[in-house]
């Protein structure tokens, strides 16, 4: 809601500067979001009047003019407009005048004739944005020589307030004043409003056949207008000062009204009404051009105005093309009507519009304002286009207004709301001042809410209202009290913080991506996933939501390589969408990738590429971290991103958890990557599950290692080899790893080297030769028989 | 006998010409050694005249003590100049950086929300969190925002289809939470949310934290209490500025938007604040009774406050970052300015 800080001081004018007005709304709740000088700044511009105009001497589209500018001097001018004219009232830039963008204006000539002053358009004046074609003609009761500014009030500014859905009843000088007088309390007092009286008694019969959406409507014939007739100048600014174009003398006043009351008016052009106007929901298919031009087709939940013979306009949001006003427009139909929110919320977004009529019934428009503004509309179009008003015609139906809303209030529950008493006195004031109705009660008071309030309906409402009015700042402050219990903490849990602290630890920058990716690119790594798609993506790049971690990442290193960064190690957390939508899992994840050098450049580290073991260290790392690493598997496996022979599936206590592998060569360069790059993602709720540690005793007796290297396949998984060992090599056995695998000289084609080291240990005495030799014959045994391992000399 | 002092001189020369440990040795073991000279003239005393013995014997000790501290003296003497030699070879240049995988860094953004959630924690809230896709019931209709509300408006919410959508905010969770555990309650509810704006000051996908409390007797001045010592302690800055200024939000009631005191100005005004010397940074208010309504929470009873917060915005204010769209661009050149 935009409008000029005059037009509302006319109302109610509070001894407050611009900006402190500007900031005393903003504390009570209506955000002001801009404040702004209605014209730019100029001084020296009076009205003058032409009073001789002739052809310049040299130039075609010149001509000489003599200005009377009030001053008993008649200055000489040359003027460039084509529409400049003896006897026209005009804005004149006087000698030493400094228009808008500090253009001074001197004595000069103009191809050999002097010109002492300018005579000035709306756009040299800053009143239009657009390069208006000729000077700016005013009224004939404009006074000479007065000031320009002061004339037309131009010392103005346009306050543009941000007002939240339930402050309906602010969208209007009227209701804005109210307000203000409120905060000032200051009484507040608009133009004064009396019926019109009819001069005819020629009607339009009006049927509502929806009174539940339409519970009040009212119309008025008024005959013989003269639509040529042009808006007056203040009306004009008073509209621009608004946000609001003028377009012709009706649409005006309907405009101005708006502005002004807060009801959205609409006339319709007699001429074209046929039998009836009938407000009733339109029959599903019925087709509407609009005042834009679009047509539509209606559904059965839209309410219209129609006449015998079809829909003429959507009710509350906006009218029909064909029964509009027009330049041949004589007799108009001018209607006011209280339409409920219900009936016109949602209408106007079904329709792709947005409109002051349906942004108001939206919200609610005060009910007892229909009859008002029909009075104030006629009363204005009279004065400007003439016309014969005829009686009111209005179809209400009480039972179907918004009944009267008493609102309790007890006081005990505002001072526990507020955390505060008031007074009693202070209470009702403030109420009272708000136009609610104030009732005392045992246990606080109760207020009716007046007709324009639409968002008091229960208790809250009004403490809402007591408190902003008595102002938020002035509420106390305290802190909440607790009871102090303890919550149970489960220490077997490994918190994500720590996951990604450890991520961080290994040199991982963590990214956050958007969880809708492109189609194609989640494709070209996923081509089964299905995941949801959204009804309106902001883009068709992030219009499916990810059903891995991989795109984003994928993306954010495409990103960082196109920007010289080629050691990207990166790494998020976050939610992947898995399943249609009736059978949807949002799933947590942790995801990483690697590419380019091991370590950064450097005096001292190898340059030399990461591969699947440094992603898989970092990962294992993380796996660790719950104590149980025992519980986690990795197996070859295929994943459709990923390189067929540098993949594993990960399991956790038997279920997949994730995947790591280097990005498959063909996707890779399907993607037009031209670096490897390693990833991983795995389920955030295995990834935090663990254990509680468990003390073993140390034992005092010597260790006993041996070392023992296998010939084996070479497609043979190290993994079956230590789960053979150790199902094998007893319970004494303490630690097994893996310290050589080796091909080459000395190992058949085909075959491999893999050394491990195994140590034993008993807790209460000294394991002899004779039984470690035992275990080892029986690991050898069994490694032979069922993986065709031979032990190495 | 009579040759003793050539011989020491002589000795004395060797043992300050000798240059190597191994050199040193040789010549202990040349005088003073089992067949060594000096040793060879004290095993000759037998042969002097009985009066001349103890004179000759001490000089010869002396003369071997002499040159048994010569020897230790010149040993430590090369001992010590090995050992500086090496040392200096050993010299590295302590300026290079050291070896191994630097560290990396978390997200600004998880940066702020782990502060955010840390103060909240550490006085009993609890961190709470839950899907992003929504149904309309979770995210508009239990938030007292029914259908075709003003403040719902499919120009900012992300549709999959007529009921399912992505969250708007994590105020959902607030509500799952309420109806699966009894007050008191008291959470935090950071996570990611979507609308569908995308300009300079918009990204279709952010962050909030949001914070809830209910219990018997809360009021609105709890509420400014919590907001105030929170924005007190996440700026850092115990004298900020804090004003509540009237809202609307559908699911609280009163509500309020707070403002802070302009953090880059100081409240003198910048390009930053508008020149208004205020930053608007978060919304709460106390919670709406249709809300308690739908949670199944008496609110008769009970009393709630809530508040909401983005976190790009604030980690905006905390770290000077200028431009929204950076957050999720992934640049490692902007995410290494928060190792």
């Amino acid at each position: 809601m935009k409008f000029s800080e005059q037009w509302l001081r006319d109302w109610v004018s509070p001894a407050l500067a611009t900006q402190a007005l500007a900031d005393q709304i903003t504390m009570a709740g209506l955000e002001v979001d801009a404040v702004e000088p209605v014209a730019a700044a100029f001084e020296g511009v009076v009205v003058a009047e032409v009073v001789e105009k002739r052809q310049h001497p040299d130039a075609d589209k010149l001509s000489v003019c003599r200005v009377d500018d009030g001053s008993g001097e008649t200055p000489q001018v040359v003027c460039g407009a084509p529409n400049v004219a003896v006897g026209q009232r005009v804005p004149f830039a006087r000698v030493g005048a400094v228009l808008p963008g500090d253009f001074k204006i001197r004595k000069a000539k103009l191809r050999g004739v002097e010109s002492r002053g300018m005579i000035c358009s709306a756009s040299e004046l800053g009143l239009e944005e657009e390069t208006s074609p000729g000077i700016m003609e005013l009224p004939a009761t404009a006074p000479l020589g007065e000031g320009f500014r002061d004339w037309l009030g131009l010392d103005d500014h346009a306050i543009e307030v941000d007002l939240t859905p339930n402050r309906g009843d602010c969208l209007s000088v009227k209701g804005l004043a109210r307000e203000v007088g409120v905060l000032n309390r200051l009484p507040v007092e608009g133009p004064a409003l009396a019926p019109v009286a009819a001069t005819h008694d020629e009607t339009f019969p009006v049927r509502v056949e929806d009174p539940s959406r339409c519970p009040r409507y009212i119309g008025r014939l008024i005959k013989g207008v003269d639509v040529a007739a042009e808006t007056p100048l203040w009306m004009v600014e008073r509209l621009r000062r608004g946000g609001i174009r003028a377009i012709d003398p009706v649409v005006d006043v309907t405009n101005y009204v708006m502005l002004e009351l807060g009801q959205p008016l609409h006339a319709f052009d007699r001429a074209n009404l046929q039998g009836a106007v009938i407000v009733r929901l339109a029959r599903e298919g019925e087709r509407l051009v609009l005042l834009d031009g679009q047509e539509v087709r209606l559904d059965a939940a839209t309410l219209v105005i129609a006449d015998e013979r079809g829909p003429l306009a959507i009710a509350g949001v906006m009218g029909g093309e064909h029964s509009g006003v027009s330049a041949e427009t004589r007799d108009i139909f001018l209607e006011s009507a209280f339409f409920t929110p219900l009936a016109v919320a949602g209408q106007a977004r079904t329709y792709g519009l947005h409109t002051d009529a349906s942004h108001r019934f939206e919200r609610g428009v005060d009910f007892e304002l229909t009859r008002q503004a029909t009075e104030r509309a006629t009363a204005l179009l009279l004065e400007i286009v003439g016309g014969e008003p005829g009686p009111l015609v209005e179809v209400a139906s009480r039972e179907q207004l918004p009944s009267e809303r008493r609102v309790p209030l007890r006081a005990a529950r505002l001072e526990q709301a507020l955390g505060k008493a008031l007074p009693t006195e202070e209470v009702v004031e403030i109420l009272e001042r708000l136009g609610m109705v104030v009732e005392g009660r045992a246990d606080g008071w109760s207020a009716l809410a007046p007709s324009w309030r639409f968002d008091i309906a229960i208790e809250e409402d009004l403490i809402e209202e007591v408190a902003r009015i008595h102002g938020y700042n002035r509420l106390p402050v305290r802190r909440p009290a607790a009871r102090l219990a303890l919550r149970p903490d489960r220490e077997a849990r490994t918190p994500l913080a720590r996951l990604r602290r450890q991520m961080v630890a290994r040199g991982y920058q963590e990214a956050v991506t958007y969880s809708f990716v492109s189609p194609e690119l989640q494709q070209a790594l996923l081509p089964e996933a299905v995941s949801p798609a959204l009804a309106n993506p902001i883009s068709s790049d992030l219009s499916v939501m990810r059903a891995s971690l991989f795109p984003g990442l994928v993306r954010a290193l495409e990103y960082n390589l196109n920007r010289q960064q080629t050691r990207v190690r990166l790494f998020e957390t976050g939610l992947v969408f898995r399943g249609e939508l009736d059978d949807l899992s949002q799933v947590p994840m942790l995801g990483a990738l690697v590419c380019g050098t091991r370590e950064p450049e450097g005096w001292a580290g190898s340059q030399e590429e990461v591969d699947f073991f440094d992603l898989k260290g970092d990962l294992e790392s993380l796996l660790a971290m719950g104590g149980e690493a025992a519980a986690w598997r990795f197996e070859p496996a295929e994943h459709p991103a990923l390189h067929p022979g540098q993949c594993a599936r990960i399991l956790h206590r038997g279920e997949e958890a994730g995947w790591i592998g280097t990005l498959h060569p063909a996707v890779r360069a399907e993607l037009g990557l031209r670096v490897d790059a390693v990833l991983f993602e795995v389920r955030l709720d295995a990834l935090t599950q663990g254990q509680v540690p468990a003390f073993t005793p140390l034992s005092r007796f010597p260790e006993v290692r041996r070392d023992l290297a296998f010939l084996v396949d070479e497609d043979l998984p190290v993994q079956a080899l230590l789960d053979t060992i150790r199902g094998r090599a007893g319970e004494w056995l303490v630690e097994s790893h893996l310290f050589d695998v080796y091909r080459g000289k000395g190992v058949p084609e085909g075959r491999k080297s893999v050394a491990l080291g195994l140590t034993w240990q008993h807790p209460s005495r000294t394991l002899n030769d004779e039984e470690i030799n035992e275990l080892v014959d029986a690991i050898v045994g069994e490694s032979r028989q069922h993986l065709g391992a031979e032990l190495r000399g | 006998m009579d040759h003793l002092p050539t011989l020491v001189t002589e000795a004395r020369q060797a043992i300050q010409a000798a240059d190597t440990i191994p050199a040193l040795d040789e010549l202990r073991v040349r005088y003073l050694g089992k067949k060594g000279e000096i040793t060879a003239l004290l095993k000759g005393l037998g042969k002097l005249p009985p009066a001349e013995r103890p004179s000759a014997g001490e000089r010869i000790n002396q003369a071997k003590q002499e040159l048994a501290g010569e020897l230790e003296a010149r040993k430590a003497q090369l001992e010590k100049a090995a050992l500086e030699a090496r040392l200096a070879e050993e010299r590295l240049d302590v300026t290079l950086p050291g070896r191994g995988q630097p560290s990396g860094g978390l997200h600004p953004v998880t940066r702020t929300l782990e502060r955010i959630e840390g103060l909240f924690t550490r006085i009993g809230y609890d961190v709470a969190v839950g899907p992003e896709i929504e149904d309309d019931y979770h995210n508009f209709e239990a938030l007292n925002i029914p259908a075709h509300h003003p403040a719902r408006g499919m120009a900012d919410t992300f549709y999959f289809d007529a009921t399912r959508l992505l969250r708007t905010h994590t105020s959902p969770v607030q509500v799952r939470t309420m109806k699966a555990s009894e007050p008191p309650i008291r959470i935090v509810c950071p996570g990611r949310v979507y609308r569908s704006d995308s300009d300079l000051t918009h990204t279709p996908m952010f962050h909030q934290v949001e914070g809830l409390l209910v219990d018997e007797d809360v009021s609105f001045a709890d509420l400014k209490g919590t907001i105030e010592d929170f924005l007190h302690a996440f700026f850092e800055r115990e004298d900020l500025s804090v004003r509540f200024r009237p809202s609307y939000f559908p699911f609280t009631e009163p509500s309020a938007e707070v403002d802070i005191q302009c953090v880059m100005c100081n409240g003198d005004g910048c390009r930053v604040c508008g020149h208004s010397g205020w930053l608007e940074v978060m919304g709460c208010g106390m919670v709406h009774p249709e809300v308690f309504h739908h949670s199944g929470i008496d609110s008769e009873r009970y009393k709630g406050f809530a508040f909401g917060m983005g976190a790009e915005r604030l980690a905006m204010l905390r770290y000077g970052v200028n431009d929204l769209r950076l957050f999720f661009d992934n640049d490692l050149r902007f995410l290494r300015q928060f190792d």
